[in-house]
């Protein structure tokens, strides 16, 4: 960090309607399980030491007074455009199925889900 | 010709029939053969099918075709799907993927005539502001081969200032083509969201992601940016515009600024203890060029960080399901279980980084804190927005830093991502507001390049290249390559 200047966050990290998780204990175990990753116990560790630390630096944002603010999904507050319901595109398996790992007969493989 | 010329240049040489697109390409492939060992810049070489676009373009040209564009190299991110070549996203997940289709910014492109010489590295999925985050190793800053180039578009960046390319597109969620662009001392744009189409474009964070150009000057970020932009009914949030200043634009170059402006400077961006110096110069000079500048407030600019951090990662986490080792990308050895396949081929494929903010927004997302992280965080968004809404009425643009920092040295703030993610500071407001913004080099800080941001209302990206065009007609900071002395 040296010779870096940074304009740090001077909110309060106090969390006035913070939900009702105490400070930011973190399951990494039940995280990854959500997320899909396999993460040894090692690693582990660490991960909770790094989500730790962001997410006390997300829970600065809380100081904000948001009482009566609407959320914005859309930057410009837009709604997503719907198309016409007309085909436009045309299967082609062969090509699209081309960089997969597994297939037969135009199905992925993957391990068997069903004994 | 040389290295540091650029697309406008290249394009009359063309026209005057001083060399040939197949010449200038091989050029291109030339200096990047030899430079690309030491800056890592480059993940894919195209030279085939560059050379192949060349003749075709030369073909065309000899057959009476006038366009600017025709037969100009470049680059693109490797984060455009370009059909038939390997698109990686700078991950190991998509190591092997070779694309099915282009991205309607490459497709764009090459309707244009311009030649892509190959594919740019860049931070994992676009996730940091170093470009040490890629699976293909680091890219150099060619100010200084021990400090990064910024990112997540660092390879692009890298590539234009080193005199590889003339131009390359990046990303930019929340800084992603500013903040390398200040820190490699060359001229980035971020557009209006919605300007141009992310169809095929890998995603990261949708209500974040837009595309633009980076280059050494704005005339030829203005001709980047008039061929990437544009209407695609393919992207549901492509904006539905017909601008004739973009036509008009690759045709004539940008327009003369024919009025003052007055310039906003949000006090919340000049309040730490950083050297601002080479920025008072930059206000100098404005004013000599008949700008008023005056203080304008954007008081929720401090929460940017966090707020950008809790819906970048939120949407992250949602857009990465896709990547689960069955239809394509990385699949793991030897899958026991479909939990087991899915588990694995995510840890082994995704990179620590990614994985944060995976886990991040799968955190803020999870039952029960949706409301506190996510939903309060959008309502935070739209606060900031007002903030420019506001400054707006008072203000025809506003100026500020793009980077808190020069460059930094490689691996300086690898084990202290909170200080990292500090380094969007004043990039993500503009990025959550959707607004369009553009950096310049304006001057040094320890001999290495800095930049200064400038931002408009939604879609006045004609007005940002007017006064960075004017700005860079009367100074000389684009102009300074690595190796000058500062």
């Amino acid at each position: 960090m040296s010779g870096l200047h940074y304009q740090r966050i001077s909110m309060s990290q106090e969390a006035p309607d913070h939900p009702q998780h105490e400070g930011t204990s973190v399951d990494v175990g039940h995280l990854a399980g959500l997320a899909r990753l396999a993460i040894g116990d090692d690693a582990s560790t660490q991960i909770a030491t790094d989500l730790h630390a962001i997410i006390e630096m997300i829970n600065t944002m809380q100081a904000v007074d948001t009482q009566g603010v609407e959320p914005l999904s859309h930057p410009l507050d837009s709604t997503a455009r719907l198309r016409c319901d007309e085909v436009t595109e045309s299967p082609n398996p062969t090509h699209f199925q081309s960089g997969a790992p597994s297939t037969v007969d135009q199905y992925y493989l993957v391990p068997r889900v069903v004994e | 010709m040389n290295e540091f010329s650029s697309l406008r240049e290249m394009s009359a040489g063309l026209d005057r029939g001083d060399f040939s697109s197949v010449e200038l390409t091989q050029a291109h492939l030339d200096r990047i053969q030899q430079a690309n060992a030491a800056l890592n810049c480059f993940i894919t070489i195209n030279a085939d099918s560059a050379l192949a676009a060349a003749a075709q373009a030369d073909d065309q040209r000899a057959r009476g075709s006038k366009s600017p564009t025709l037969g100009l190299p470049f680059a693109h991110k490797d984060i455009f799907c370009t059909q038939g070549v390997l698109t990686t996203a700078g991950s190991k997940m998509l190591s092997n993927f070779v694309a099915p289709y282009d991205a309607t910014v490459v497709s764009n492109m090459a309707a244009a005539g311009m030649v892509s010489v190959g594919k740019t590295n860049m931070d994992e999925f676009a996730m940091g502001s170093s470009n040490e985050n890629s699976f293909f190793g680091p890219v150099s800053n060619p100010w200084d081969h021990e400090r990064v180039p910024g990112g997540s578009s660092g390879g692009s960046a890298a590539a234009v200032a080193a005199g590889l390319v003339a131009g390359a597109t990046g990303t930019d969620t929340g800084g992603s083509i500013r903040q390398p662009a200040a820190l490699c001392g060359i001229t980035g744009l971020k557009p209006t969201y919605g300007r141009v189409s992310r169809y095929g474009m890998i995603a990261f964070a949708s209500s974040l992601d837009q595309a633009g150009p980076m280059t050494r000057d704005a005339e030829d970020a203005a001709l980047m940016f008039s061929v990437m932009a544009g209407f695609d009914p393919k992207d549901s949030t492509s904006a539905e515009r017909r601008d004739a200043w973009l036509d008009a634009t690759i045709a004539n170059g940008i327009a003369a600024l024919d009025r003052p402006l007055t310039i906003g400077l949000p006090s919340e961006y000049f309040s730490d203890n950083s050297n601002l110096s080479y920025i008072d110069i930059a206000k100098t000079e404005l004013q000599r060029l008949g700008h008023k500048l005056v203080e304008v407030s954007l008081p929720h600019t401090q929460a940017a960080v966090p707020v950008y951090y809790v819906l970048a990662s939120a949407e992250a986490s949602t857009n990465l399901s896709r990547y689960d080792g069955v239809r394509f990308g990385h699949r793991c050895n030897d899958p026991q279980s479909l939990q087991d396949l899915y588990e694995r081929s995510r840890e082994e494929g995704f990179g620590e980084e990614v994985k944060r903010r995976i886990l991040t927004g799968t955190y803020t997302l999870s039952v029960g804190y949706f409301d506190a992280y996510y939903l309060k965080a959008q309502k935070i968004r739209r606060l900031i927005s007002e903030d420019f809404q506001q400054a707006f009425t008072k203000v025809d643009v506003l100026l500020a830093p793009t980077s808190p920092t020069p460059a930094f040295k490689k691996n300086q703030l690898t084990d202290d991502h909170v200080a990292m993610y500090q380094q969007d500071l004043y990039t993500v407001p503009t990025s959550l507001a959707g607004l369009p913004a553009i950096s310049l080099p304006c001057g040094f800080c320890d001999g290495l390049p800095m930049g200064m941001q400038l931002i408009a209302p939604a879609f006045g990206e004609e007005l940002l290249l007017q006064l960075a065009a004017q700005y860079q007609g009367q100074t000389d900071w684009h102009l300074r390559r690595p190796g000058d002395s500062a």
